[in-house]
């Protein structure tokens, strides 16, 4: 087993029976669902707007080296710079690079996954730049050194007197748990860091090919504020996030919000194209955006999975998933927690350190059924599961197990034969008061669970039985 | 399930040769030891009219599966012919059959829990509960998230046992919480894994499959027999 395999079984025991974990994520799914809802009534034809969302990413998808072209080519025009990053390293390192040449002491960043995934921030602090997360968020993981638990809400696993205690380490002068006081505590911090801060980076929840520009949505107004304040703004997206027009974000926007957060709209939905312009008065000097490979376009080629990239990140299949209501997103060990996380992390890092959470689903459906642009998570993780099976990725131990299942349903004689000394040797097992002890060659399953009832025949028994009693 | 379909004027064979449709072994990404079990399966269910199944994840294995897992075989198109011939039972008795009363009596409170693939991948959510409601003398209390996964997953199950043991102390929860004699499903498999847990947690909820209930008559043998043991 991989490490990251083990790692995944010891933190998932430890989950998934921790009652406060569990209580503290229901309620936080539990608002989550009700404002779904809600969200969705909105709307006059959800799945309508479902399906033209997975229609317009598709477009995008097809044609995804046209539109990138595209974008690059308005946003140079408009004098900014767009670099395009192969792999984690040479997108951590133009970072860096920027910062340096402009000799800059402190960042500022809005929410992004993609910084987290090429792992960004470590690379910045080692070379004494201070890095300040200021989504709320964000900023609470960061000061418990955390990554985030959730890529929507990175501390959903804290509830308001956790983050009290926080606060009052790290910061000082907490007297109250009223979120209200904590927020603003949070604002006055933050605040300094945006006037100290010296280059914004960003995320982009959209890339828009034809006018080229960055679409960001936030909730809390740091968006705006990192990519307006400072001198330089970067903004990082993966190469999937590119749309054709402007004009899809008016069905975009509303899905995303409402698959996101219930939300009509996120509070703040803002369109950057570039940087100041000699006739404005604020914004930032530069305006780079960098645009991430990273296994990306080895996705676009398969075309099984392709339809993976139409992800917006908008974290519903996280919430509807019961394994990540159970386990929690830092059992994971990836940037990508929950459906959208097992099925795209082994394409980004991957299969065989990370077939493992392809397994660790009981392929509900659940994540399919809710995902906004119709990403078939579920049958990924099948597919998943054979790509690591045929490639080798599986121990020697299942497939011998697998053999032998073959070998006995393709006899009905042996698959009656195994059938009865299965229910024989449970018997025995009960008589012999072995059930749910170590003992037990049902150990695995009666460790949390009481061993079955069968019957004393078997279906097929009765009605042959029956059968040639009629004859 | 066999009674029912009898007891509604429908004449029922059991091939004999029948083993199993290789959804363990397809969920386990095991396909080239699924493969030749499909194959069986075709082979041995080549000539009948109408294939009932009491099983909504063993229907959905046939029906949205086998389409993918066969398409290299030379059995594909039977394969094909054979997934529009497969139904669920519930399904099979009111989409086809069109019978919603089956003349069931079943003197008890009971929920009804959504198996997965029967609601997500047959898209059957409706049919169970209108079969349940013409049941005579049976009260049906709705449970909190009924749609929401037991934790069984077939090898899911002993493979992350404590993720699987976990989504199911919700669900029973749910189940407690109606406070109903019974819980039925469409599907044997989650309601083993259901029962499992209200067993070791000392809940005097029983499971039953739905097929035992639409059978339950006052001189029925099956439902004696199963409300019983």
């Amino acid at each position: 087993m991989t490490t990251a395999a083990q790692e995944f079984l010891r933190k998932a025991d430890e989950k998934s029976f921790d009652l406060r974990h569990r209580k503290t994520i229901r309620q936080g799914i539990d608002s989550y669902e009700s404002a779904h809802n809600k969200g969705k009534s909105r709307f006059s034809d959800w799945e309508a707007a479902r399906d033209r969302c997975a229609q317009i990413k598709a477009e995008a998808l097809s044609r995804l080296d046209q539109y990138l072209i595209q974008f690059e080519e308005v946003v140079t025009s408009r004098g900014g710079y767009v670099f395009w990053a192969a792999n984690s390293e040479e997108a951590r390192n133009y970072v860096l690079e920027v910062a340096k040449k402009n000799n800059i002491k402190t960042v500022v960043k809005s929410k992004s996954m993609v910084t987290e995934e090429i792992h960004l921030n470590p690379l910045l602090e080692k070379n004494g730049i201070e890095v300040w997360e200021t989504d709320l968020g964000e900023y609470i993981v960061q000061l418990r050194n955390e990554p985030p638990y959730h890529i929507v809400t990175p501390a959903m696993h804290l509830n308001r007197s956790d983050i009290a205690k926080l606060f009052q380490e790290k910061i000082g002068g907490v007297q109250t748990n009223d979120p209200t006081q904590l927020v603003a505590l949070a604002r006055r911090k933050l605040r300094q860091a945006f006037f100290a801060g010296e280059m914004g980076i960003s995320g982009a929840n959209f890339l828009v090919a034809d006018c080229g520009m960055i679409a960001i949505n936030t909730n809390e107004g740091n968006g705006r504020l990192c990519t307006s304040l400072p001198r330089i703004h970067i903004a990082m997206a993966g190469i999937e996030k590119i749309i054709p027009h402007l004009q899809d974000l008016a069905t975009l926007w509303p899905v995303l919000a409402t698959a996101g957060t219930g939300q009509h709209l996120t509070t703040y939905c803002t369109l950057i194209g570039g940087a100041r312009r000699n006739d404005e008065v604020d914004g930032p000097e530069q305006f780079h955006v960098v645009l991430l490979d990273n296994g990306r376009t080895e996705l676009l080629d398969d075309t099984e999975q392709r339809d993976v990239l139409r992800c917006i990140r908008c974290g519903a299949c996280l919430n509807a998933c019961p394994i990540f209501r159970n386990v929690g997103g830092h059992t994971y060990g990836t940037t990508y927690q929950g459906p959208i996380g097992s099925v795209l992390t082994p394409h980004l890092r991957g299969l065989k350190e990370f077939n493992h959470l392809s397994f660790a689903s009981s392929l509900c459906g659940a994540c399919t059924e809710i995902c906004p642009v119709r990403i078939d998570l579920h049958h990924h993780l099948l597919q998943n599961r054979r790509n690591a099976v045929n490639s080798g990725n599986r121990p020697w131990t299942e497939r011998l197990a697998f053999s032998f299942w073959r070998w006995m349903m393709l006899s009905p004689r042996r698959f009656r034969f195994f059938g009865w000394l299965g229910r024989k040797l449970m018997k025995a097992v009960r008589m012999l008061g072995l059930s749910g002890t170590r003992l037990d060659p049902m150990y695995k399953w009666t460790k949390y669970r009481a061993a079955p009832d069968f019957p004393a025949q078997s279906f097929r028994e009765m009605w042959m039985r029956n059968h040639a009693a009629n004859r | 399930m066999a009674e029912v379909l009898q007891r509604i004027g429908l004449d029922v064979f059991f091939p004999e040769e029948q083993t199993c449709c290789g959804q363990p072994a397809f969920n386990s990404g095991q396909w080239q030891e699924a493969l030749p079990v499909a194959e069986r399966f075709v082979r041995v269910f080549a000539t009948a009219e109408t294939i009932v199944c009491p099983s909504g994840s063993c229907t959905a294995m046939v029906r949205s599966f086998y389409p993918e897992l066969l398409a290299n075989s030379p059995l594909r198109s039977d394969a094909e012919a054979l997934a529009r011939r497969v139904f669920e039972f519930s399904e099979f008795l009111v989409k086809v059959a069109k019978v919603t009363d089956v003349g069931a009596d079943f003197p008890h409170t009971v929920t009804y829990h959504d198996s997965c693939h029967l609601l997500r991948e047959l898209q059957l959510r409706t049919e169970p509960r209108i079969l349940l409601r013409n049941v005579k003398n049976l009260e049906l209390v709705e449970m909190l998230r009924s749609d929401e996964c037991c934790g069984f997953g077939g090898v899911f199950s002993v493979k992350f046992g404590m993720i699987s043991a976990a989504m199911s102390e919700t669900k029973c929860g749910n189940i407690d919480a109606t406070n109903v004699e019974f819980v039925t499903s469409c599907d044997s498999s989650c309601l083993l894994h259901i029962g499992g847990i209200l067993k070791k947690t000392g809940s005097p909820v029983r499971p039953i499959h739905l097929a035992s209930i639409l059978a339950a008559s006052p001189n029925s043998s099956t439902a004696a027999r199963r409300v019983h043991s």
